[in-house]
């Protein structure tokens, strides 16, 4: 650590003022001072959570029978589709993150309209190209397949004009997971039609199996429902084709899209909803606030009254901690939720603690017939083993925690022990370095005579 | 110096006192599970401008969803909380639209959570193994942390019995919360258990490092009068932290925090504050008595403890 102790001052000012920038703004930019150019800009406005701000929340469940394996690859692409869907609805923030093997968390902050959310995606598509034999099914036909059964849009009825539902089920030959490329393109007619490119192993069993059907018809569903359905006019061993039919430019890239971002490699399903009025939210960040605030009061002046002199020095640490903290949270867009208030409170109680450790063990050293600086060293040295020792059980309690509420997407539980756990180290580092530093100053610059009204021993 | 260690058998009473008849209602009544564990939907509405409707309107129109087993209940905001069994988000939409209807106003969804059954099973088994990795994870923690000194397994053992206690207490102020307020055992529950684990021990750390430092210093004197010497000299410190300080804010969160975080807060409160406990008459007492072998006096004719 740096020796003198004017360095540390400085360094501890600096950190608090730009702790306090970050807390004050809501963007911060630095601009180059010569030419005015901004050379960095990072937009920190603070991230509220559901519970604060209302909004919706879905646990999705990959739609396989138990025990089927889920790899890890497809369920990353899964995310990334009901991510590009959602955002194309233009709700700002959210986010959707995996939450174990087969599960992922989406959350709509401020959403409204909860419906038009879980509509989009529930019917995010699965792409399917299906065996149909010579049967050409008209577009917009529902047809059975033989891949994972019970997909979301198994109870719709069939909508074709004729209301004839295929009983057959069709063999699917793969799924638009082995699509590596969508483009729209023109077909030999010059009309709008769909080049595709296939994966090496999509492009393996395509090729397999348009030379076994020449003449025979292929299907592309999309949620089981008939979008194409062209005959294999040749043998395709490049994985790259072409799916023509009756498609305007508009048509041709709608389906484009649909492919591109609705081929979702697994079907899912809701199997968690919480929706938050925005009412309960606003109520609740209010009031935990102002909770916090009186807490604060209370516990700055209990150190002040108790512990005197260091005591406001300590207060003024636990200011410089609640300012860091809080800096942290809002620079890397942690998301506040109620419980990370409260594990945060709970993290000032362990700053609080080192605190007093010390200035206990200060005390007796005074007690003990030590002198000022004597003590002031012991304090910090004696009590260091226990501070240590606590606190990382309290990380290693919170990392569990952590863990739990990560595989489950219960963000509350993940909210509060990251709060809780980075709270903690923080906290850590005001103990010992800044409390430190402005006491040893203070006590420099001031000689206190009468240690008993000073130190309240 | 004061002896706190020779009345530890008072302690041992008192604890057993408060834990038993919270446990006892536990094991006859079972645990008030919520949504998050059982899986079922809980939606909290608010009529505005219509009329309210009455519970026996609204079970009926669960009924007529399908849904047969929905429970009614007024919030102190003057919401209502309807729990059931899972909800779809269409029939979600049909019972909302029901209502609108026949309340003739609007109705507001304060709050909508629908867990699925595999879920909530799933849930409540990673949460007991959360719960038992923790355990596990402070035992080594605490025995590699005090592995100079002699004996140090039992510092982890003593530790992990007095957090069950703190665990024992919780669930006895939650079981008592049940019975009078309602309260539900949810994801928050558990959070606020954990981290009462979490500052147990913590709090046992502190005391147990008094212990570590002395017995170095104060190699000659008895155990007892050791681990006696060890808390009253952290006293002082577990009364500031916990009672002053950690109290006061969750006091504050209690009262000021909304009613969201208010059982998160009370039983944040008292687990806490049995943590402190714990540590001091529960804990050091235990090691005392490990140290001393007292369990063969225990049986035997006459004996004073």
């Amino acid at each position: 650590m740096i020796r003198n102790l004017y360095t540390r001052l400085v360094l501890i000012v600096i950190v608090a003022a730009l702790a306090i920038w970050v807390d004050v703004s809501d963007e911060i930019q630095l601009y180059n001072p010569f030419n005015d150019t901004v050379l960095f800009s990072r937009d920190i406005t603070p991230r509220l959570g559901l519970d604060l701000q209302g909004g919706l929340q879905v646990l999705l469940e990959a739609d396989l029978p138990e025990g089927t394996e889920v790899q890890a690859e497809n369920m990353q692409t899964a995310r990334d589709i009901v991510e590009n869907r959602t955002n194309a609805l233009g709700v700002t923030e959210n986010v959707i993150q995996l939450a174990g093997e087969r599960r992922i968390v989406g959350e709509f902050p401020g959403a409204e309209d909860a419906d038009a959310i879980l509509d989009i995606i529930q019917q995010t598509g699965l792409l399917e190209f299906v065996d149909t034999g010579d049967f050409r099914p008209e577009e917009g036909t529902v047809l059975q397949t033989d891949f994972a059964t019970g997909s979301t849009e198994e109870t719709t009825p069939p909508t074709d004009a004729n209301g004839t539902e295929p009983p057959t089920v069709y063999h699917t030959i793969m799924t638009g997971k082995e699509l590596r490329s969508v483009n729209v393109g023109v077909d030999p007619q010059g009309k709008p039609a769909i080049d595709f490119a296939l994966s090496s192993e999509g492009a393996t069993v395509f090729a397999q199996h348009t030379a076994a059907n020449i003449g025979k018809i292929l299907a592309i569903t999309l949620d089981k429902r008939v979008v194409s359905a062209p005959g294999i006019e040749g043998a395709i061993p490049d994985g790259q084709g072409q799916i023509s039919g009756s498609f305007t430019a508009e048509s041709a890239n709608t389906l484009a899209v649909q492919l591109r971002y609705g081929s979702l490699p697994i079907p899912l399903k809701v199997v968690e909803t919480r929706i938050i009025g925005p009412t309960l939210g606003e109520d609740s960040l209010q009031k935990s606030l102002m909770a916090g605030l009186i807490g604060m009061i209370i516990v700055i002046l209990f150190m002040g009254i108790y512990y005197r002199l260091p005591g406001v020095v300590a207060a003024i640490a636990i200011l410089f901690y609640a300012a860091i903290a809080f800096a942290i949270f809002k620079y890397f867009h942690f998301t506040l939720t109620l419980p990370g208030i409260a594990g945060f409170l709970l993290s000032t109680g362990a700053a609080l603690d080192a605190n007093i450790l010390i200035f206990e063990r200060l005390k007796e050293e005074l007690r003990n017939g030590r002198n000022l600086v004597q003590a002031v060293d012991q304090g910090w040295t004696r009590a260091w083993s226990s501070i240590r020792d606590s606190n990382l059980a309290t990380i290693i309690t919170s990392l569990i925690l952590y863990w739990f509420g990560s595989t489950f997407g219960a963000t509350i539980v993940k909210g509060f022990s990251l709060t809780l756990a980075l709270g903690v180290i923080i906290s850590l580092f005001t103990a010992i370095y800044v409390t430190r530093t402005l006491l040893t100053i203070v006590l420099r610059n001031f000689k206190p005579r009468n240690l008993q009204s000073w130190f309240g021993i | 110096m004061i002896d706190i260690l020779s009345k530890r058998y008072l302690y041992f009473a008192f604890s057993l006192l408060v834990i038993l008849p919270g446990l006892i209602i536990l094991g006859a009544r079972g645990l008030p599970l919520s949504i998050d564990f059982t899986g079922g939907s809980l939606l909290e509405v608010k009529f505005e401008g219509g009329t309210a409707l009455a519970n026996a309107e609204l079970h009926q129109l669960y009924e007529n969803a399908g849904i047969d087993d929905a429970q009614v209940q007024t919030t102190d905001s003057g919401t209502l909380q309807i729990r059931s069994s899972f909800l779809s988000n269409e029939t979600r939409d049909t019972i909302l639209n029901e209502m609108r209807t026949q309340s003739g106003g609007e109705v507001s969804v304060i709050r909508f959570d629908s867990v699925g059954p595999s879920i909530g099973a799933a849930v409540a088994s990673r949460a007991a193994l959360a719960v038992g990795v923790a355990a596990l994870a402070v035992v080594i923690y605490i025995t590699f942390a005090f592995r100079k000194v002699p004996n140090a397994f039992r510092y982890g053992a003593c530790a992990i019995i007095a957090m069950v206690h703190d665990v024992a207490v919780v669930f006895s102020v939650a079981v008592f919360g049940a019975m009078f307020f309602d309260w539900q055992i949810d994801s928050l529950f558990l959070t606020a258990l954990l981290t009462v684990i979490g500052f147990s021990v913590q709090d046992k750390v502190v005391v147990f490092d008094r212990i570590r430092e002395n017995s170095n210093v104060l190699r000659r004197l008895e155990y007892e009068t050791l681990v006696n010497h060890s808390i009253v000299q952290t006293l002082q410190r577990s009364i500031n932290t916990q009672l002053m300080t950690v109290e006061f804010l969750l006091l504050a969160l209690a009262l000021f925090g909304g009613i969201t975080l208010r059982e998160f807060a009370v039983i944040l409160l008292v687990g806490l504050f049995s943590g402190t406990y714990s540590s001091i008459f529960i804990a050091a007492p235990i090691l005392v008595l490990w140290e001393k072998r007292e369990w063969k006096n225990w049986f035997r004719r006459g004996a004073t403890a």
